[in-house]
């Protein structure tokens, strides 16, 4: 009979995993969401289109859907090229969830940088700013502090959804858990400890996102 | 072989595309199943939710908001795990796909609970502060003035939800529900070929996410912003 002290070693080595996985994934997602979307609001219109067809494209597929064909069919679709495009579990899950989070946080990126008063733009323009100059030193340090809650709120979408890697074999909190409740058929123990596991680095999550919120507010429009 | 339906392996890619398309259909049906049914389940609990967020009792919205943060915080797979294996344990012995549809209800509870809140709460103060001065009742202030105007900003937060419900549904898979990703992983394992059934799955997503939120994005153009008309 194990007790649920004994069952915390391998779930804390499973939750070291999931918390690589969740970081790995949310920066990669983050440069991501910030191509896609700077590249909606592009002067060119190839770039504009392409960024909009890509974040369709994974926001109207379903992240399982992605991950198990990245895992599963794309080497094959490798083999037929004569390349091998056979990627470990953590490689597909990290491409997968962060395209995802690109995909979805791409909207907030475009949304942020629409909000900032065009006649800012009109006035950075008029003093000769370079449309480069413009973006980054006059929209985006407005913009980015918007971003913010709503990138919180995908920091632990992300970190919730980690879970399905599991489900391509990575070690993760998840498979963990599974492993442990296989052998002890301790069900209720098993899925309460992991349930309070994710809710606490959720709640991790959360924080850190109001501390980045809080170090950037100062760049507001008007703010001190 | 599935359902009884035979697949094509001798006449190329388009041909076994061909061959497994009904068998992709029928779980592309039960896709749809387990998406109307989790998102009835959560249009109701959500609003029991936001009911009991509003309580006037401290405790009892304690409690509410703090249930629907965890539910919020924790993954529809571990949340999908723990019905399906803990609930026996406890004499509820309930179908997979029903554990399935619940889980996917339970996890966007949380999500409906806040859409109904944010809609009531659009509706400006100082018209509500007007019936009152105009001495309509609670009940008449809540059905005449508020929800008319909180239904047309509801609806749409609500279709949202229901593509995103659609998108976690090939999560019942580890069930064993046979939903549409689970077919035609069951295709991969038996043929060898993935590449061809997942990109089919991907493809149909894409065309049902489409068509849901064109759908969706009508209706928020048809609802009238001013509120319902009341006879």
């Amino acid at each position: 009979m194990m007790e649920w002290l004994d069952y915390l070693p391998p779930l804390l080595k499973g939750a070291w995993v999931t918390a690589q996985l969740a970081v790995g994934s949310t920066v990669l997602g983050g440069l991501l969401a910030f191509a896609f979307g700077i590249g909606q609001v592009a002067s060119r219109r190839a770039l504009r289109a392409a960024s909009k067809a890509i974040i369709e494209f994974f926001r109207g597929t379903s992240l399982l859907v992605q991950l198990f064909w990245l895992y599963f069919a794309l080497p094959l679709l490798g083999q037929s090229l004569g390349v091998d495009l056979r990627l470990p579990p953590v490689a597909a899950g990290v491409l997968a969830l962060s395209l995802n989070i690109g995909a979805y946080g791409a909207e907030v990126v475009r949304g942020a940088l629409q909000a900032v008063p065009h006649e800012q733009r009109e006035a950075a323009q008029a003093l000769d700013f370079t449309p480069r100059q413009i973006l980054w030193r006059i929209s985006l340090p407005q913009a980015i502090p918007e971003m913010l809650p709503s990138f919180g709120n995908l920091a632990v979408q992300n970190l919730k959804d980690t879970a399905l890697v599991s489900l391509v074999g990575l070690g993760d909190l998840a498979l963990r858990a599974e492993q442990i409740r296989n052998i002890t058929q301790d069900n209720t123990t098993v899925y309460t400890l992991l349930l309070l596991m994710y809710f606490g680095m959720a709640l991790v999550v959360t924080l850190f996102m109001k501390l980045l919120e809080r170090s950037t507010g100062r760049w507001r429009s008007g703010g001190a | 072989m599935l359902f009884g339906m035979n697949w094509n392996l001798d006449g190329g890619t388009w041909a076994f595309a061909w061959s497994i398309l009904p068998m992709l259909l029928r779980g592309l049906l039960v896709t749809i199943q387990a998406t109307v049914l989790g998102f009835v389940v959560a249009a109701i609990l959500g609003l029991v939710l936001a009911a009991l967020k509003g309580s006037r009792l401290r405790p009892v919205s304690w409690l509410a908001r703090a249930v629907s943060e965890f539910i919020r915080d924790t993954p529809l797979l571990v949340q999908l795990f723990f019905l399906y294996y803990v609930l026996p344990d406890y004499g509820v012995v309930l179908p997979a796909f029903l554990t399935g549809a619940l889980a996917l209800g339970i996890q966007y509870s949380a999500y409906t609970s806040e859409v109904y809140r944010a809609g009531l709460e659009s509706v400006l103060k100082g018209q509500i502060e007007a019936a009152r001065a105009l001495d309509l009742s609670p009940a008449r202030i809540f059905a005449a003035i508020v929800l008319p105007q909180a239904i047309p900003r509801i609806i749409p937060a609500l279709g949202n939800y229901l593509i995103s419900i659609m998108k976690d549904v090939p999560v019942l898979s580890v069930v064993s529900v046979l939903e549409l990703l689970n077919v035609a992983k069951i295709i991969g394992d038996r043929t060898f070929n993935y590449l061809v059934p997942l990109t089919m799955v991907g493809a149909l997503y894409l065309i049902l996410t489409l068509i849901a939120s064109a759908g969706v994005r009508y209706l928020d153009a048809r609802l009238p912003r001013q509120g319902l008309p009341l006879r």
